[in-house]
């Protein structure tokens, strides 16, 4: 059998012992329930309790389980509640860029498109809701890819294949745009995935600072593109929705 | 929601108009610009007043004060001033009923919401022999509680005194939009005491064919014609604002949140609808300027009417149950954690499993009206799982709709093209999909989600010459999103026929009503 560490294994029986219903045992309970002495198991839950996992209640002096607990269960930010808490901004984005809004999650392999807004001009546009892009060329994907480690892991293991000549695909290179991602804050992708096209994109953080979606916009990149350079003015748009949307999350003003 | 602080860097730098929503959990002041975009929000809450099971009041007097908090909070938040505001547009909770001493500016009883049930008993008395449908042919509506002449009767008839005040011409009546506007334009100092059109159709005391209170019925409610506010359109200059933020700006608009919702869409031609998803549903058809008897349920309502032009008038039909629904199926039933969480758990099957939903909680509305009815499962089988119900939750609301659309086409003559959508539940994409197959049209969610107070700056903006014509407007809307149906005939059809036999199984379910 492999190497265990007992101290982990006392603490999660401390965790079961107090699990189920509204249980609140006192120090010698979990001592002898669990047959420790009374200092080891003391020192057990004094670090559950620092760690948010345990709390104890001032009055009798026994102990619980913590909210920390809780919010591991439900961590997960559901898509649609993403796009419900999105909505205004990335409506006021198109808005304000003239161009069309994209939301994305990380989804197995791509990036799953889970909120569009169209191009706010009267042409015929299709719902673009639930269609994959790809990680290692969109701005979308890039931006998943620097700060998401799970979505790192898919690109570097996967094939990235050349979309067009201006795809990158070594990994050096790869990485060093990943690091450009996360010192400027938002990614780019000039017509690295279709002809024609550029994209801008930031992104969303939850309250516990997780990296849990990007929003950018996509256009002709004659008008992306201001004389070479990506227009400021549309990254500084793209990055304010995504402030927007973070903060509504719950993530603190950065 | 308690803190909407929108501001945005990209808008334009002026003048702007500013919308107040009196609604009915909240009051809120928007300011826009010219494209129609948000510059700036402020939102606050009023408490909700529960005397007696079935009874809501709201304590106006607590309404004015934080009106002119979130105007004054919208001003400084846009980094403004008064200058800068070429108009003030106000949109409000319909129905629910005010009566104040014009000498004292002082409410005399707490405002009756369109919730409160206090009426139903006197509602049948009214009826009398001919019952629900006595005044419908002037008034567009049945004898229900939710309207604003028998919420009058009952405050004459039981605020001790308050009769004798109003036949001596000291107290004034007024829905939401008169309270407001009245406060602004100086209140005892002067104000104007005004409703508008869409207001107006909604109290059961206006002839919809001539615009003015009709003193027959009036009289049958016993309600003194003295207390009624001068009836005016929902876009012309009724005064100017007095102290305040916004001192001598142009009060220039008035509409009911429901119309309001149908002018912020730019429903401006006949067959044009919207419809409204939050924990209810209101769907508005506009029907050009002859209003439509309603055979099928529906009530016949004012659109709007700008300044002199001739009156818009609607159809309306309701969903009592929607966004409710989901959030019963939150709350009570503890299938999901959000709202939100609905279209994850119904995404997680391809369809209802035979399963269908009827949420008649309090019986079934438009176009059936059946007070009998209660809610059903019904197609239940061992396959059936937690997914297929939450996909027949959402099924309801487009089923629903789709009941009022088709009451709509047979009213009126006029099939529907494309619905215009906005609301909460708007941002369910598996429910708007859903909603156009159902509907088998396509189903568009326009780019400013707060057309409640877009309607109302829109049709202040009007008033003033800031927008030149409604065109301009519609050159202002913007398709943020649109679903195209893809149910072939055959499915909708046999669908459709679960769905009503599902219906069917919800009448009759209470057997002795009192």
């Amino acid at each position: 059998m492999a190497r265990t560490i007992q101290s982990l294994e006392r603490a999660a029986a401390m965790l079961r012992l107090l699990a189920g219903g509204e249980r609140r045992l006192g120090l010698s309970d979990v001592a002898s329930a669990l047959g420790l002495a009374k200092g080891t198991a003391h020192g057990i839950l004094r670090t559950l309790q620092q760690e948010g996992f345990v709390e104890q209640d001032p009055a009798s002096g026994r102990y619980q389980l913590g909210a920390e607990l809780l919010r591991l269960g439900n961590s997960y930010l559901d898509v649609h509640e993403l796009r419900a808490r999105a909505l205004v901004w990335a409506d006021d984005l198109a808005r304000s860029s003239g161009e069309s809004v994209y939301l994305g999650v990380l989804h197995q392999q791509g990036v799953l498109i889970i909120h569009h807004v169209f191009r706010p001009d009267d042409s015929r546009q299709v719902l673009e809701v639930g269609a994959m892009q790809p990680l290692h060329s969109t701005a979308l994907g890039k931006v998943l890819c620097a700060y998401d480690p799970v979505a790192h892991s898919e690109v570097t293991e996967t094939e990235r294949e050349a979309f067009t000549p201006h795809t990158v695909t070594g990994l050096g290179e790869f990485e060093e745009l990943l690091d450009l991602t996360r010192a400027r804050g938002w990614a780019a992708d000039v017509e690295e995935t279709w002809e024609g096209v550029a994209s801008v994109a930031a992104p969303i953080h939850d309250r516990r600072r997780m990296p849990v979606g990007a929003v950018g916009i996509t256009g002709a990149v004659e008008r992306v593109r201001e004389g070479g350079e990506l227009s400021a003015q549309l990254v500084a748009a793209v990055r304010d929705c995504a402030r927007a949307v973070s903060r509504d999350l719950g993530a603190g003003r950065f | 929601m308690t803190d909407a602080n929108t501001t945005t860097g990209s808008h334009g730098t002026g003048p702007f108009i500013a919308a107040i929503d009196q609604g009915t959990t909240s009051s809120r002041c928007i300011v826009f610009d010219r494209d129609g975009r948000i510059v700036s929000v402020d939102q606050k809450e009023h408490e909700q007043i529960f005397p007696k099971p079935g009874w809501v009041e709201h304590d106006a007097t607590e309404i004015w004060a934080n009106v002119q908090q979130v105007v004054a909070g919208a001003i400084e938040k846009a980094g403004i001033t008064s200058a800068d505001v070429k108009a003030i547009g106000i949109t409000n909770q319909r129905e629910t009923t005010l009566l104040w001493d014009k000498n004292t500016g002082e409410p005399v009883h707490n405002a009756i919401v369109w919730q409160d049930t206090r009426t139903d008993a006197l509602c049948k008395e009214l009826g009398r022999n001919v019952g629900q449908d006595r005044f419908r042919r002037e008034t567009g509506l049945p004898l229900a509680s939710y309207f604003s002449g028998p919420k009058v009767r009952w405050l004459l008839d039981n605020v001790e005194g308050l009769r004798e005040r109003a036949e001596r011409g000291d107290i004034l009546f007024g829905t939401m939009d008169s309270w407001v506007i009245w406060n602004l334009t100086g209140g005892v100092d002067g104000g104007v005491h005004v409703t508008d059109v869409t207001n107006a159709s909604r109290t059961m005391l206006m002839n919809l064919r001539s615009l003015a209170w009709d003193e027959r019925i009036a009289e049958s409610m016993e309600i003194p014609v003295a207390v009624l506010p001068e009836i005016r359109s929902s876009a012309e200059v009724y005064g100017t604002a007095k102290g305040g933020a916004l001192d001598g700006v142009a009060v220039a608009s008035a509409l009911g949140d429901q119309q309001a919702a149908l002018f912020g869409q730019t429903c401006f031609s006949e067959g044009e609808a919207k419809s409204t998803y939050g924990t209810g549903t209101f769907m508005l058809m506009n029907t050009g300027d002859e209003p439509v008897n309603s055979y099928n349920g529906l009530l016949t309502t004012v659109g709007y009417r700008i300044g002199d032009e001739k009156p818009v008038y609607a159809l309306e039909g309701s969903i009592a149950v929607t966004g409710s629904l989901v959030q019963w199926m939150r709350d009570q039933m503890g299938l999901i954690k959000s709202a939100a969480e609905i279209e994850t758990l119904a995404s997680s099957v391809e369809d209802n499993g035979g399963a269908y939903f009827v949420p008649a909680f309090s019986g079934l509305f438009a176009p059936y009206w059946r007070s009998d009815a209660r809610g059903v499962i019904a197609g239940l089988t061992r396959y059936v799982t937690k997914a297929h119900i939450a996909r027949a939750v959402l099924e309801a609301t487009a089923w629903q709709t789709r009941e009022i659309t088709d009451a709509m086409t047979k009213d009126s003559g006029v099939e529907l093209t494309a619905l215009k959508v906005d609301g909460g539940m708007t941002s369910n994409n598996l429910l708007m999909q859903t909603l156009s197959d159902f509907l088998d049209a396509p189903v568009v969610r326009p780019m400013v989600a707060e057309t409640t107070c877009l309607g109302a700056a829109y049709a202040a903006g009007l008033a003033v010459g800031f927008w030149p014509d409604t065109d301009a407007l519609r050159a202002n809307w913007r398709r943020a999103a649109e679903w195209t149906p893809r149910m072939d005939a055959d499915t909708r059809d046999r669908e459709y026929k679960s769905w009503l036999k599902a219906v069917e199984r919800t009448m009759g379910w209470i057997e002795d009503e009192e």
